[in-house]
C-alpha cells in the first residue's frame, strides 16, 4: 500500500441553496499525480478553495499527511506543506518575477520579522527563487515587472510561486486556463516533469491533458464525486460519458 | 509632464545619479541652508516655518510606511501627533521636563494606541478601515477636548521646551531645527532599510495582494499589526517635536483636517516613494503659507492641484523626476 498523503471525508459546503461540495470523499497517495474533472459549476474551484484552506466546510474532514487540518487556517496549510495555484492569475503585479518567487521562498524560510537586512540580498532567498523560475522556464525574465509579462508567462509564474513554497501537494486551479496551445503544451511538458517529484492535484477542463497525465482521476458533477478510477476506467464509465464527457463534446463546439 | 522630464534630462548633466537623486539632493541641500538663511537675513520667520515643515514631513514618512508602503489607508494619523504632543505637554505640567523621559513617552504611548487601533481596524479593508481610522482619531480628539487640567478646547502653554540634562539644549532654535532635521533623515533611512527588508517585503506583499500573500504561507495579519505600530510610534515622536517647537498643544493638533493634510503631503510628494513625503511636505506647507498671504481660500488652488496629481502624475512629484525607471 502506498501512503495515503490527503484524505477527504465527507465534505460539505452550500452557498445558500446551492451545494458546491456535496459529501465528497477523496484519498491521494504520496507522489500521485490526481485530475478533478467536471463541467462548469461542478464545484472543483470550490474543492480547491476548500483543500487550501480558504473556504470552510461545512462539514467533513480533512487530514493531511496524518494531522486533521480541517480548522487550519490558509497561511498554516501552506507552511504544512499545500500549494496553490489560481485559476485566475494571483500575482504581485508590481513586483519583478524573481522578487514574486523570492517572498514565496521567504514564507518558509523562518519568520519574516527581519527589519534591517536587504532581503534582495539574500543568496537563501534569491537562489532557490532563480532554480524555480528556471524550473517553468522565465531565467529571462527574473528582473521584470510581472505586469508587463505576457499571460503565458503569468501562468508560469503561477506554478513557479506555489512550487518555491516547496509543497508537499499542489493543487493545481486550470493551469491551462487561456493559453493558446503551444502555450499549453508547454506547460503540459513542465507539469509531466513535475509528475512523481510533487504530489498533484490538478483541476482541468482538457480532457486530453488530464488523460495524459493523471495517474487517478475523481469526476464531480454538482459538487457530488460521480466516479473515480484510473484514466481507461473513467474513459469507460457509462456515467461520466453521459454527464461529462457528452457535454464537453458539445460544449468544444458552442 | 514627458516634456518636463526631456527638459530635466537636458539641463540636469548625465553625471548626476539620476533626476531623482538630483532632484531631492536639491532639496535636501535647501532644508539644511534655512537657518544660515535665516541668520543671515535677520528673519526668524524662516526658521520658524521650516523647522514645522521637518516636523510634518516626518509625520507624512511616517504615515507613507502604512499608506504607501503598505497600503494601509489611515484617516487618523494625526491622533499621534496629538498623543506625542500631549506625552510631553502633561508631562511638563506634572512637574515631569526631562526629554528623556517625555519622548519616549511620546513614543511609546502612540505605539501603544496604535497597537489597540490596528488590532481593531486591520482586520477590515477599505473605506471601513479609512472610517475606523477617522473614529479613533476623533475619539482622541474629543477626549483632550475634555481635559479641563491640560486647557481643554483651549490648548496648554508649555512653558519651557524638554531638557537632556545639559547633553542639548533645544531651547536654541537653530540648533532645535538640525535636529529635527536629522531626525527626518534618521527616519527616512529607517523606512528604507525597513521596506527593503524581510519584513518590507512582506508589508509590500500585502499591498499587492494580501490573498496571495496567505497562500504562500504567511500570516499576513501581524506583519501589517507591527507596521501599523512602527508608524504610530514614528509620528508620536513628530508630535512631541511639534509640542515642543510650538511651546504650546491644543486639541485642533490632531483634528481630522490635520490626517488629511498628512494624506495630501504623501500623496503629493509621492506614494511609496522614499523622500516623496518629504517634498510632499515642503511643497503643501510652502504653497500654503503662499497662498495665505494672497486668499483665505487656498483651498481653491491646493484642491485642483491635487486632484491634477492624482490624475496625471500617479508617482506623485517625486516621481515626474522617476525617468524611466518604475520601482518603487
Amino acid at each position: 500500500m502506498t501512503e495515503r498523503l490527503l484524505e477527504v471525508r465527507g465534505l460539505t459546503k452550500r452557498f445558500g441553496g446551492v451545494i458546491a461540495a456535496d459529501a465528497i470523499g477523496l484519498d491521494i497517495a504520496r507522489g500521485e499525480f490526481h485530475a478533478v474533472i467536471g463541467p462548469n459549476g461542478a464545484g472543483k474551484t470550490t474543492l480547491i478553495g476548500l483543500l487550501a484552506g480558504e473556504i470552510a466546510p461545512q462539514g467533513g474532514s480533512i487530514r493531511f499527511d496524518g494531522n486533521d487540518i480541517t480548522g487550519l487556517s490558509v497561511d498554516r496549510r501552506s507552511r504544512r506543506g499545500i500549494a496553490r495555484s489560481f485559476q485566475i492569475t494571483s500575482l504581485f503585479s508590481d513586483f519583478t518575477a524573481l522578487d514574486n518567487v523570492a517572498l514565496a521562498v521567504q514564507a518558509h524560510r523562518g519568520h519574516s520579522f527581519r527589519f534591517w537586512q536587504d532581503a534582495r540580498r539574500e543568496a537563501q532567498l534569491r537562489e532557490p527563487a532563480l532554480a524555480a523560475l528556471a524550473s517553468v522556464g522565465l531565467t529571462a525574465r527574473a528582473d521584470m515587472r510581472v505586469d508587463r509579462l505576457s499571460h503565458g508567462e503569468h501562468r508560469q509564474l503561477e506554478i513557479a510561486i506555489a512550487l518555491a513554497t516547496r509543497p508537499q501537494l499542489l493543487l493545481l486551479d486550470e493551469p491551462m486556463a487561456g493559453l493558446g496551445p503551444e502555450e499549453s503544451a508547454r506547460m503540459v511538458e513542465m507539469l509531466r516533469k513535475l509528475k512523481g517529484a510533487v504530489t498533484v492535484l490538478l483541476i482541468e477542463h482538457d480532457m486530453e491533458t488530464v488523460f495524459a497525465l493523471a495517474d487517478y482521476v475523481t469526476v464531480l458533477v454538482y459538487g457530488r464525486v460521480i466516479a473515480s478510477g484510473d484514466p481507461a476506467a473513467i474513459r469507460a464509465d457509462r456515467a461520466v460519458q453521459e454527464a461529462y464527457l457528452g457535454e464537453q463534446e458539445t460544449s468544444a463546439h458552442g | 509632464m514627458k516634456a518636463a522630464r526631456e527638459f530635466y534630462r537636458k539641463v540636469v548633466p548625465a553625471s548626476w545619479l539620476n533626476p531623482r537623486a538630483g532632484f531631492t539632493a536639491a532639496v535636501l541641500a535647501m532644508l539644511a541652508l534655512v537657518p544660515l538663511y535665516a541668520a543671515a537675513t535677520g528673519d526668524p520667520f524662516a526658521l520658524t516655518l521650516f523647522t514645522r515643515v521637518l516636523i510634518l514631513a516626518l509625520a507624512a514618512v511616517s504615515l507613507n510606511l502604512i499608506m504607501g508602503y503598505g497600503g494601509m489607508v489611515s484617516f487618523g494619523h494625526a491622533a499621534y501627533l496629538g498623543i506625542g504632543g500631549y506625552a510631553v505637554g502633561i508631562l511638563w505640567k506634572e512637574g515631569f521636563a526631562s526629554g528623556f523621559l517625555q519622548w519616549p513617552a511620546a513614543i511609546a504611548i502612540s505605539a501603544l494606541f496604535a497597537l489597540v487601533v490596528g488590532l481593531l481596524s486591520l482586520r477590515t479593508r477599505g473605506v471601513y478601515f479609512i472610517m475606523i481610522t477617522l473614529a479613533f482619531a476623533q475619539m482622541v480628539y474629543y477626549v483632550a477636548q475634555g481635559l479641563d487640567r491640560y486647557g481643554g478646547d483651549d490648548g496648554l502653554t508649555i512653558g519651557q521646551r524638554s531638557s537632556f540634562a545639559g547633553i542639548v539644549d533645544i531651547g536654541n532654535n537653530t540648533l532645535f531645527y538640525y535636529l529635527c532635521f536629522a531626525l527626518l533623515l534618521g527616519s527616512v533611512y529607517l523606512v528604507s532599510r525597513l521596506v527593503n527588508s524581510r519584513f518590507g517585503m512582506v508589508i509590500q506583499g500585502c499591498r499587492s495582494n494580501e490573498r496571495r500573500m496567505r497562500a504562500i504561507g504567511f500570516a499576513t495579519f501581524r506583519y501589517r499589526l507591527v507596521c501599523f505600530v512602527i508608524a504610530g510610534a514614528l509620528c508620536g515622536l513628530a508630535g512631541a517635536l511639534l509640542a515642543e517647537h510650538t511651546n504650546f498643544i491644543s486639541p485642533a493638533i490632531m483634528y481630522w483636517t490635520r490626517s488629511g493634510d498628512l494624506m495630501v503631503m504623501v500623496i503629493l510628494g509621492g506614494l511609496g516613494s522614499l523622500f516623496g513625503p518629504v517634498i510632499g511636505a515642503v511643497t503643501y506647507l510652502l504653497l500654503e503659507e503662499a497662498l495665505s498671504r494672497v486668499t483665505e481660500y487656498s483651498g481653491l488652488v491646493i484642491g485642483p492641484a491635487l486632484l491634477l496629481v492624482a490624475i496625471y502624475l500617479r508617482g506623485g512629484i517625486e516621481g515626474l523626476f522617476a525617468g524611466g525607471r518604475h520601482d518603487r
